[in-house]
């Protein structure tokens, strides 16, 4: 969380300084500041639109949860199923993040009963009604805790994506954390420190094209109420962003802004990749890892040919199962660590002078940003678009009652798509090997030593990874 | 004068990505002559049990004629290849025959069409005809990836 208290570099704000770089940067014509577009603006302006959306969203969320524990207990012929893993996670990966950042979160129902909860309206938020309103605790701040719950979805993932009832309960077993999360802790504790799915969408959101950034620093230096903060139901201050991972762009901040200086940028692609770290956290590290890690397990299991794969991650409890854990979690927890942080310090060694290896693993992360995003449209491709027509199906019958509400009398029938699908999943994989070569380059051209040198084992680890995508993908 | 420069940069650069770009889609679609083994007859038992298939791989050369026996030791499950149009269906401890010509290079997927459980959808197994050439073809574009990186550095 970017509280004013939890910025290291606070002090170096200048309260009546000049726009340095960074800033200034921002009012070129590289950015289209959407809040000042006449007819975007309204839409922003009012919580009308947004409010709409969540209530859908909300009410989505509910009859999937209901549809999880009450509907057909076959996988691909319930709501819950089908909308959940195959519609929405979709949406997400090929849509939301790529073009919008953390743009879902914005209309996510998940935390709107939390929010209101807590402030005691949705529409005019700000007065503060229940809860022992407590601080995050500062030794689980970060994404360590998001890296875990992302491990744990990747553990049961083969029962969560095909039984509805488990869908269901974990759904609402979700809410009732969020909603449980709001009452003891301020703000969004649970979407900040927690959602698997707020890690994942925050952490790719840094290679969107979509910002929330102020405008003029001198002015929101000036400003003494600090009514963005306030404002925000995240408990961040716009000031401090130097990325897109923390922002839920709820628009609030823009909303309580008196001097109309916070802006919603359409920007370049992968605009907040390439700079050097100025912290050596490596929560967003190991976030980027275990993503790369639970791609290429999901690939496997999930679109590969080995059945006995499927069963043993299928089988909770049995042998197999542990066996798969087991691999699974070192994986993740000890092999993708190990090789990347033998890369970057490889990296370091070709430099001429030796930095921090801790800020430089933090630092070469951003490399793994565009390859696993790119990695996860990929294996999306395989996984769901075949899988898509069946969405018909459920919204034909959603609790398997037998109605035809689309009047589809035939059973929806599988198509595939596996020969255009596998050549899009090579120029997918292609774009993400290109791209994270290119943000390399940049981080190597940013470092204070400018030697290229450092980027070269990064480059082989992504070159690496994707020939094992392919293999996994289109082998 | 420099604005004159950094044009004619601008436009060699246009012109090494176009260069690229068209290796790129050579690599994609450039036929490669397949080896020419004689056709022969090809049998598989295929055991499908829960989730899998056994063998789940399945090579064979072009122009091979392929018979695949489906035998289902659980439950009832289906066979169909993408890319060939081809499907059947197994009852618990019958066997059904499927046979076809593999006239169609490259790796096709085939998968159960018969709910049989939970991992249902992601029960699939994979025919290999001939090469997977189009695996190489992806290689040698990674490796033009590789010289892209590299020689966009010398930018």
């Amino acid at each position: 969380m970017t509280r004013l208290q939890d910025i290291p570099w606070a002090e170096e704000i200048p309260f009546n300084g000049q726009l340095d770089k960074s800033h200034r940067r921002l009012q070129f014509p590289d950015r289209l500041n959407l809040y000042r577009v006449d007819w975007l603006r309204p839409l922003f302006k009012s919580r009308w639109p947004q409010f709409i959306l969540r209530m859908l969203t909300l009410a989505g969320f509910v009859f999937t949860i209901l549809a999880g524990l009450f509907g057909p207990q076959v996988g691909s012929h319930n709501f819950a199923i089908i909308f959940v893993w195959i519609a929405w996670w979709t949406a997400l990966k090929l849509v939301f993040i790529p073009f919008g950042g953390r743009s879902w979160c914005s209309i996510c129902p998940i935390p709107l009963a939390g929010d209101w909860l807590q402030q005691g309206g949705i529409m005019e938020p700000g007065q503060r009604r229940f809860g022992l309103n407590l601080r995050w605790p500062k030794r689980l701040r970060g994404s360590w805790m998001q890296s875990g719950a992302f491990l744990l979805i990747g553990l049961f993932s083969a029962v969560t994506l095909t039984n509805p009832q488990v869908t269901g309960w974990v759904l609402l077993a979700i809410f009732g954390l969020a909603v449980g999360m709001s009452l003891v802790f301020e703000k969004r504790a649970f979407c900040t420190s927690l959602c698997p799915i707020g890690g994942f969408s925050g952490m790719y959101a840094q290679t969107s094209p979509v910002e929330l950034r102020i405008i003029e620093k001198d002015i929101c230096a000036k400003h003494e109420v600090k009514s963005c903060y306030q404002a925000c139901p995240w408990g961040l201050y716009p000031l401090a962003f130097r990325d897109s991972s923390a922002c839920g762009l709820c628009m609030e901040c823009l909303r309580a802004c008196p001097s109309d200086n916070l802006a919603l940028n359409l920007r370049p692609f992968s605009s907040d990749l390439g700079r050097q770290k100025t912290t050596s956290r490596l929560d967003e590290t190991f976030l980027a890892l275990v993503m790369l890690g639970s791609v290429v397990t999901f690939a496997a299991v999930f679109t590969g040919p080995w059945g006995w794969l499927k069963s043993a991650a299928f089988e909770i409890g049995s042998l197999p199962w542990v066996r798969y854990a087991f691999v699974y979690l070192a994986l993740n927890l000890l092999l993708m660590p190990v090789i990347f942080i033998g890369a970057v310090w490889a990296g370091e060694r070709f430099s001429v002078s030796w930095n921090s290896l801790k800020r430089a693993i933090a630092t070469q992360a951003q490399v793994l940003l565009p390859l696993g995003l790119m990695s996860w449209i990929a294996f999306t491709v395989s996984f769901a678009l075949p899988k898509l027509i069946l969405i018909l199906g459920v919204l034909n019958d959603p609790f398997g009652w037998g109605w035809s509400i689309l009047g589809l009398n035939q059973s929806i029938q599988k198509v595939s798509i596996s020969g255009p699908s596998m050549v899009l999943q090579v120029l997918l994989l292609m774009v993400g090997l290109f791209w994270s070569f290119s943000v390399a380059r940049k981080l190597a051209a940013t470092s204070a030593k400018k030697s290229q040198g450092t980027k070269l084992p990064i480059m082989a680890f992504s070159l690496v990874f994707t020939l094992l995508m392919l293999w996994l993908l289109v082998g | 004068m420099i604005e004159q420069n950094s044009s004619v940069k601008r436009s060699k650069r246009w012109w090494q990505w176009a260069i690229l770009l068209a290796i790129g889609l050579v690599i994609f679609i450039v036929p490669i002559p397949a080896k020419a083994d004689a056709p022969t007859e090809r049998f598989f038992q295929i055991d499908a049990r829960r989730f899998e298939y056994d063998p789940a791989i399945l090579k064979v050369n072009p122009g091979d004629r392929v018979t695949l026996e489906l035998v289902a030791t659980d439950v009832v499950h289906g066979l169909a290849i993408d890319g060939y149009n081809l499907e059947t269906t197994a009852d618990p401890g019958k066997a059904v025959r499927l046979s076809f010509v593999a006239d169609r290079q490259g790796t096709f997927r085939f998968q159960c069409t018969v709910t049989c459980g939970n991992m249902h959808p992601f029960m699939t197994g994979k025919l290999l005809v001939g090469e997977n050439t189009f695996l190489w073809r992806a290689i040698a574009l990674t490796g033009l990836v590789l010289v892209a990186g590299i020689w966009m550095e010398r930018k």
